[in-house]
């Protein structure tokens, strides 16, 4: 079976690189999922989960952010941040919605609130994806 | 042959001076470790995204259309080239190497009039002491620059690029290979080159999502500043490299120097010595 060169990249080192049989992207407009020879396509990614389908695993991702390019037999994606499932640090996450819950209920200027809201969703969708990856362990 | 107090005077000073070049190596080599990780860790990125964005280039020659002001192609009629120095010397030929290939381009190979952006003070003395045409210079960056610090830049070359001011933009720094081999690099930043690629075949368009300003509105700014600040943080892992460098073959001369002084230091001493034997000996003799 055909499958795709994935790679993930951010400013700071390369998060994931390798053939894999199906990426799903958070893409801006919706999540989509990408098989092998899919028709070449340029999106924004949204702040979400990334799942990577290699054989019979499956490799969860936190994203914020960034850009995906889709060539017939390659995937490119440019992340503003991405970690690993595991790697997430579940306090430090924690303690990133808290300090964004409280700033949000102090109600600041709009830049302000703008951009608390979303560090917010940053830390609730990485603490929905640890989360994800813990319960499929125990399973 | 000089006097031993002479020379004792001057195996003084070369100490001296083989102790600063030791402590400016010292100095270096510890800048110099934190700024290859950071270029080292920031390569794959703008690397990937210059392919990326390197499809796009032949894509939207072929569709001819003009997606965004950043991909327009537009007759040469003025050349910006942004220049990348140290600020400080004492770094081997890393300056004079980069100011070198720059002056080359600008007097042979733009084929336009050619207006610098200055980054690093050497670059800057060297064409203000020439006359050349300067738009702009950015002197002190710091040592570990974050994106942050290199946005005006960007933003400069951007905006003269838009508003149709520069036809062309190229960028010149010190590639860092490794600590003993840094590569002057003259790369055209504006339009963008198109790169291609073995091994890839290159769709004729693009899906957008949502759509293609947006994502090129997104996507050629931020294309410009990742590549920018590429080449200031080459720049500042060459600079230190080769500063260690020359520091150590400095220390490595000045040990050198001290050693054959020390030798004819020694060798004046034992003359006198004999000297004043001999002038006893044959004073007692004398008597």
């Amino acid at each position: 079976m055909a499958t795709l060169n994935c790679e993930i990249v951010t400013a700071e080192r390369i998060v994931f690189s390798g053939d894999v049989d199906m990426v799903v992207a958070p893409g801006i407009e919706g999540e989509l999922g990408v098989l092998p020879r899919h028709a070449p396509l340029l999106t924004a990614l949204q702040v979400g989960g990334l799942r990577i389908k290699q054989g019979r695993e499956e490799i969860l991702m936190a994203v914020s952010g960034g850009f995906m390019e889709v060539l017939p037999n390659k995937v490119i994606i440019l992340a503003d941040a991405a970690e690993r499932a595991e790697e997430i640090d579940v306090a430090r996450a924690d303690e990133a919605r808290r300090r964004a819950e409280s700033r949000l209920a102090q109600q600041a200027n709009e830049v302000d609130t703008a951009r608390a809201e979303a560090a917010l969703r940053r830390s609730l969708m990485r603490l929905k994806i640890a989360e994800q990856v813990r319960e499929r362990q125990r399973r | 042959m000089p006097s031993a107090r002479e020379i004792r005077r001057r195996i003084k000073s070369v100490k001296n001076t083989g102790q600063i070049t030791k402590a400016m190596e010292m100095v270096a080599a510890s800048r110099m470790r934190r700024a290859q990780t950071q270029v080292v860790s920031a390569r794959p990125y703008s690397d990937k995204m210059r392919s990326v964005l390197g499809h796009l280039a032949i894509i939207s020659q072929r569709a001819g259309g003009q997606l965004h002001p950043l991909l327009e192609q537009r007759p040469i009629r003025r050349v910006g080239l942004v220049l990348i120095t140290a600020d400080r010397g004492l770094c081997g030929g890393m300056n004079s190497n980069i100011i070198r290939s720059a002056t080359q381009f600008i007097l042979d190979e733009a084929g336009a009039p050619v207006t610098v952006v200055a980054v690093g003070r050497k670059g800057r003395d060297f064409m203000v002491r020439h006359g050349r045409n300067m738009m702009a210079e950015f002197t002190g960056m710091p040592e570990h620059p974050g994106l942050i610090d290199t946005l005006p830049i960007s933003k400069i070359i951007m905006d003269d690029y838009s508003s149709g001011g520069f036809d062309q933009v190229y960028l010149a720094y010190t590639q860092f290979v490794n600590t003993l081999m840094q590569k002057p690099v003259l790369r055209r930043l504006l339009p963008l080159e198109d790169i291609r690629e073995s091994g890839i075949e290159l769709p004729i368009d693009y899906i957008y999502e949502p759509n293609a300003e947006t994502v090129l509105a997104n996507l050629l700014p931020r294309y410009v500043e990742m590549q920018v600040y590429q080449a200031i943080l080459e720049s500042i892992a060459s600079e230190q490299s080769a500063r260690m460098v020359a520091m150590r073959n400095a220390t490595d001369n000045a040990n050198d120097i001290v050693n054959s002084l020390t030798l004819s230091y020694n060798k004046a001493r034992q003359a006198s010595i004999t000297r004043e034997i001999t002038e006893v000996a044959t004073a007692a003799g004398a008597l």
